[in-house]
């Protein structure tokens, strides 16, 4: 036994030697992964000589509440959504974060007129605005695409598999929209016993032709396999299949439904100074201007806008593809942080219920 | 006896025999126990302890006990049906002002909103002008929300004023407390956990009768070949057996998938069209199918182990006798397989009622089973007490079974390959 | 198995749909493993058989997907593959590190559980053990546990910080350290998930141990201790490796411990074919798979020799 624990602590000791000058950055995996590793953590390591651990995660909000609350903290940065920020700040499990330390824009516009509204928040700092649309195979459609979310809901009009997020958030409102409800009321009715009752009615219509997804790089894949026909996704994922790899894809921009993703640091992060360091870096008008040269995310920053330039390919406008294109955002479902910081938990049971009846 | 005693037989060296039997015994036994005891301590520690841990936060969950003391006092000094008045706010606001401070107001409701849903946003949204409220505290907190005159939110907090709660293991059965306190099954609509337990022990069940089914005939020819022939035979048998999980579950994705090897076979000899596909991935049919094929092996190894030891010469009695071939089969040969039968059965339905990772790779939504509901809450939900209280009720089945299969077939029987 | 000669029309009917059934039922278990091989040769990105493959056509197969396992993670994948290309590959490739990892974990605890659960064995088949039936089912809970709650467990019992390390950095001095997230902690919890074979396999082979073979060694002037290495040792040794085996694989399988217990240093082969699955299963999963194949008929072979050598050597050969 007394060998076993010099072993231990033998292997103990280097794990930890091993953990200095690194960061270890959560995030949603797939071709968002690769923007941010291309833009952010490439020229920060060169900068700064910090090696950087990208982690892919299906919602790096989860894993990072289960490491704070299990007093077991190795993340320190994670990419989490606006509703996610907001709670967990809320229960004292991330480092707030002083705007101070966010560089001004290059023309002297301090940071916290620079960013779009609500995009700094006590704990947590956005990086892009980004949207959830429906995407469809333009092969399974020719002369009948679809345009509407309403059309996402109609199986005999455009028969197939739909593919479908399996959390409450995002597939609830969608489905209220197709079934009518004006997106800035979305939530008034949501907030409704009927209004549940209504979401999962309409959900209940397609229900046997669904394929759920939960990882971000699923639906592209889905699509792409034949697995489904149209299926919800991340605006930029879809972007990637289809400009970087000349899939038949077409996207319905009709009820997109539009987030920030905001980095934010939990408390306990092991590598408190350099997260910040990089949080500041990463958010700059220069780096969130190159992000959207990979990927098809809204700039947080208003200054990084005039930046982008084009895509990767070098010839492809970013414009046409970018969420917060006015010709894209004709009827947007803005998600709502406070009432999904509240209802989250109570809607995800219902969600789970209905999803095993 | 007496007689006996006085006339002891002694060993060399005076002893009395008896003693120095039972004292070589004793120094024995303790050897042999010694030999054990690094392992067995190993396993209690890191395995058994761990569980334990894991099992104590079913009953054991002081996240609101612990942020909301005066309300935890009030509760001692005025007992059940007490009147909600004065005192009772101003200890609520007394710790929706502290949770403000140590912003703890999201830890503490979501403890009542696991009983009550709903209520995580009233203690959030309260405790953010927590440290105006000026007495009288009812007036000044009921203005804010409404809500909190509803008896079952504070029903939900007496119960959980104290740490110890049987709450989760409710929860884990669809039940719930009404506003009086009595135990009354949940809403229609959000009843989850008997079900999904209903459908792993269906799940288990088929898988296990699957397993039986196909490994039977396969046992059977591996016992009646001669040993060379078999021991090929046997490699097929063995080589799943050794291949990691996900390559075979990655397997059968690629094999079911619409788009997959399986039917581009069937729409190529014509059984079923191009554009109607069958779904076989993503459903029950996916979880059933892979791991029947996972544990196919566990049910042919002990089958094929009883079945060697069968003398044919009882089938061929039987048949010199008259019995038809069929006759021989089910009166003579089945009853000696079923000890093969019992063990390979039983232990495929304990490793099927376990299975979490071929359930959430090839499951969808129907072909999950309660591991995968315990592993999200575990990850995503992060509702750790419902996660323990649904991990202690399948070991306590699993371990019934498992006691099953020690009575029957004895677990110092169980072999390998 | 031959047919009687007196059997009937029926029965001869009878006895080659039999052997029809279980051919399909081997192919069941042997095809899908068999599928994934030549399906990672694919050259499009697709989990089915293609025209051009179906043809045999050379230009439907490729190494594509093997050369994208290399290169996955590199830092310049598309450097001459030279010295330096190499280097990065061993120093920086996704799969390479995951490949160390799943070697140093599962050999560590292939060491552990087949050590202990060797020792353990020799008192268990003692004839004097005390509570054996109560202890060998602990010993086994492991196995029968079901593996989410082992890991629920393990990841709130290792998250706790009461480890004592010693620090050497800014001097040497002690601290409280945790195990998740450490190489340590992983090690131990599959050498837990590992000791159930090792005890099966080990004391299967120690029942079969002729005791009187001790005896006579005893007679003849051996101590115990030489009577140990020497007699008992090489006897039971085809048994400890096979244990020992089927405890390194079930490191090498385990993803659900790893997962909850393990952070991004950690990864093993399964964690990170996991992630594939999940995320883009594209032919390249089907490499690692065919590669893991090929290692599985590796450990076969290996365990079927030493089974073999441990009958011959009890003289048990068959006839």
């Amino acid at each position: 036994m007394k060998k076993l624990l010099i072993l231990t602590t033998a292997l103990v000791a280097t794990g930890y030697a091993a953990s200095a000058q690194e960061l270890n950055i959560v995030s949603w995996g797939g071709s968002y992964t690769v923007s941010q590793v291309e833009a952010y953590h490439k020229p920060f390591t060169e900068m700064t000589g910090v090696k950087i651990n990208s982690i892919d995660a299906d919602n790096p909000a989860t894993p990072l509440k289960a490491q704070v609350e299990a007093g077991n903290v190795s993340i320190d940065l994670a990419d989490i959504e606006l509703s996610d920020a907001i709670r967990l700040c809320d229960e004292g499990l991330l480092e707030p974060i002083d705007p101070a330390i966010l560089p001004p824009a290059p023309d002297g516009t301090p940071a916290t007129e620079d960013f779009v509204p609500g995009a700094i928040q006590d704990c947590a700092v956005a990086n892009i605005v980004w949207g959830t649309v429906v995407a469809y195979d333009k092969t399974k459609f020719p002369g009948n695409e679809p345009s509407t979310l309403a059309d996402f809901f109609d199986t005999t009009k455009y028969p197939g598999k739909r593919g479908l997020l399996k959390t409450a958030k995002r597939t609830m409102e969608m489905a209220l929209v197709a079934d009518g409800v004006a997106p800035d009321q979305v939530y008034e009715v949501l907030g409704t016993d009927e209004g549940v009752a209504r979401a999962f009615k309409k959900l209940d219509s397609i229900k046997k032709d669904i394929v759920w997804w939960e990882a971000g790089a699923q639906p592209p894949q889905l699509l792409a396999d034949g697995e489904v026909v149209m299926t919800t996704g991340y605006n930029g994922r879809f972007f990637a299949a289809e400009v970087g790899e000349g899939k038949p894809f077409g996207t319905i921009w009709d009820g997109e439904y539009m987030d920030y993703d905001l980095w934010a640091i939990p408390k306990g992060a092991p590598h408190l100074e350099d997260a910040k360091k990089f949080l500041a870096f990463s958010t700059d008008t220069q780096r969130l201007a190159d992000q959207a040269k990979y990927i098809a995310y809204g700039p947080a920053r208003k200054s990084s806008n005039a930046l982008i330039g084009l895509y990767k390919d070098g010839k492809t406008e970013m414009a046409p593809y970018m969420p917060t294109n006015p010709e894209n955002m004709k009827n947007p479902i803005w998600t709502d942080p406070t009432f999904w910081a509240d209802h989250d938990a109570e809607l995800a049971e219902k969600f789970n219920a209905w999803l095993a009846s | 006896m007496t007689d006996a005693t006085s006339q002891m037989i002694t060993t060399a060296d005076g002893k009395p025999l008896k003693a120095a039997l039972a004292a070589s015994l004793a120094v024995r036994r303790r050897r042999a126990f010694l030999l054990v005891a690094p392992l067995f301590l190993f396993i209690l520690i890191s395995f058994i302890v761990p569980i334990g841990q894991m099992l104590f936060q079913s009953f054991y969950n002081d996240t609101f006990s612990k942020n909301a003391p005066a309300l935890v006092e009030w509760f001692s000094t005025h007992p059940e049906g007490s009147e909600i008045d004065e005192s009772a706010y101003a200890a609520l606001a007394a710790d929706l002002a502290q949770m403000k401070k140590d912003r703890t107001a999201g830890e503490a409701g979501t403890r009542i909103n696991y009983d009550v849903s709903g209520t995580r946003s009233l203690f959030t949204s309260t405790a953010r002008g927590a440290d105006k409220f000026k007495p009288p505290f009812k007036e000044a907190i009921l203005q804010v929300e409404k809500k909190w005159d509803n008896p079952n939110v504070w029903r939900a907090m007496r119960s959980a004023s104290s740490p110890f709660t049987l709450d989760f293991y409710l929860a884990a059965n669809d039940l719930t407390r009404d506003e009086s306190g009595k135990i009354v099954p949940v809403a229609e609509g959000q009843a989850i956990y008997k079900k999904l337990m209903g459908r792993t022990l269906m799940l288990s069940l088929e898988i296990t009768a699957l397993c039986l089914l196909l490994g039977f005939p396969i046992a059977f020819l591996l016992s009646s070949l001669p040993m060379r022939k078999a021991m090929l035979l046997m490699i097929l048998v063995l080589l799943p057996f050794w291949t990691s999980l996900l390559v075979r579950t990655t397997a059968w994705m690629v094999l079911l998938q619409s788009q997959g090897v399986v039917n581009d076979l069937l729409v190529w000899l014509g059984l079923v069209r191009d554009d109607h596909r069958i779904q076989m991935m993503y459903n029950e049919t996916g979880t059933i199918v892979a791991m029947t094929h996972i544990l196919l092996p566990f049910t042919i190894l002990p089958l094929y182990s009883v079945m060697k030891t069968i003398p044919p010469s009882y089938v061929r009695a039987a048949r010199s006798l008259g019995a038809t071939s069929w006759t021989a089969f089910r009166r003579v040969y089945l009853p000696q397989t079923l000890p093969g039968i019992g063990a390979g059965g039983l232990l495929v339905f304990i490793l099927a009622m376990g299975y979490y990772i071929t359930p959430a790779l090839v499951g969808g939504a129907d072909g999950q089973m309660i591991s995968n509901m315990i592993a999200m809450h575990m990850q995503k939900t992060l509702n750790w007490s419902l996660a323990a209280a649904l991990a202690a009720e399948l070991l306590a089945i699993v371990l019934i079974f498992f006691w099953i299969y020690d009575k029957l077939v004895g677990i110092d029987k169980m072999k390998l390959g | 198995m031959a047919l009687p000669v007196y059997a009937s029309p029926l029965e001869r009917l009878w006895h080659y749909t039999y052997l029809v059934i279980c051919a399909l039922i081997l192919l069941f278990l042997i095809a899908p493993i068999i599928i994934v091989i030549p399906l990672s040769f694919n050259a499009e990105p697709y989990f089915t058989f293609t025209e051009k493959m179906l043809h045999f056509d050379p230009s439907g197969y490729s190494m594509r997907w093997y050369d994208k396992l290399v290169t996955f993670g590199m830092q310049n994948p598309e450097a001459e593959r030279g010295a330096a290309f190499w280097w990065d590959f061993w120093h920086n490739a996704t799969w390479m590190q995951v490949t160390k990892n799943s070697i140093i974990i599962g050999v560590c605890a292939t060491l552990l559980s087949a050590g202990l659960g060797t020792v353990a064995a020799l008192g268990l088949t003692r004839p004097e053990m005390p509570f054996r039936k109560q202890i060998t089912a602990v010993l086994i809970s492991p196995m029968i546990v079901p593996i989410i709650i082992s890991a629920t467990g393990m990841f709130f019992f290792y998250s706790g910080q009461w480890l004592p390390i010693i620090s050497l950095s800014g001097g040497v001095h002690m601290e409280w350290g945790r195990l998740a997230g450490t190489y340590a902690g992983i090690i131990l919890a599959h050498a837990a998930l590992g000791i159930p074979f090792v005890i099966i396999t080990v004391t299967a082979t120690l029942s079969g141990f002729d005791q009187s073979l001790v005896r006579a060694a005893a007679s003849l002037g051996a101590n115990p201790r030489t009577a140990f290495f020497r007699v008992v040792m090489p006897l039971i040794l085809p048994g400890v490796v096979s244990g020992g085996l089927f405890a390194f694989v079930t490191s090498f399988d385990e993803v659900v411990a790893v997962l909850f217990i393990a952070n991004h240093d950690q990864q093993t082969i399964p964690r990170q074919m996991w992630n594939g699955i999940r995320e883009q299963i594209s032919p390249a999963i089907l490499a690692v798979a065919t590669i893991l194949v090929v290692i599985s008929i590796a450990l076969l072979a290996t365990v079927e020799l030493l089974r073999r050598r441990s009958e011959r050597l009890r003289g048990l050969s068959p006839r």
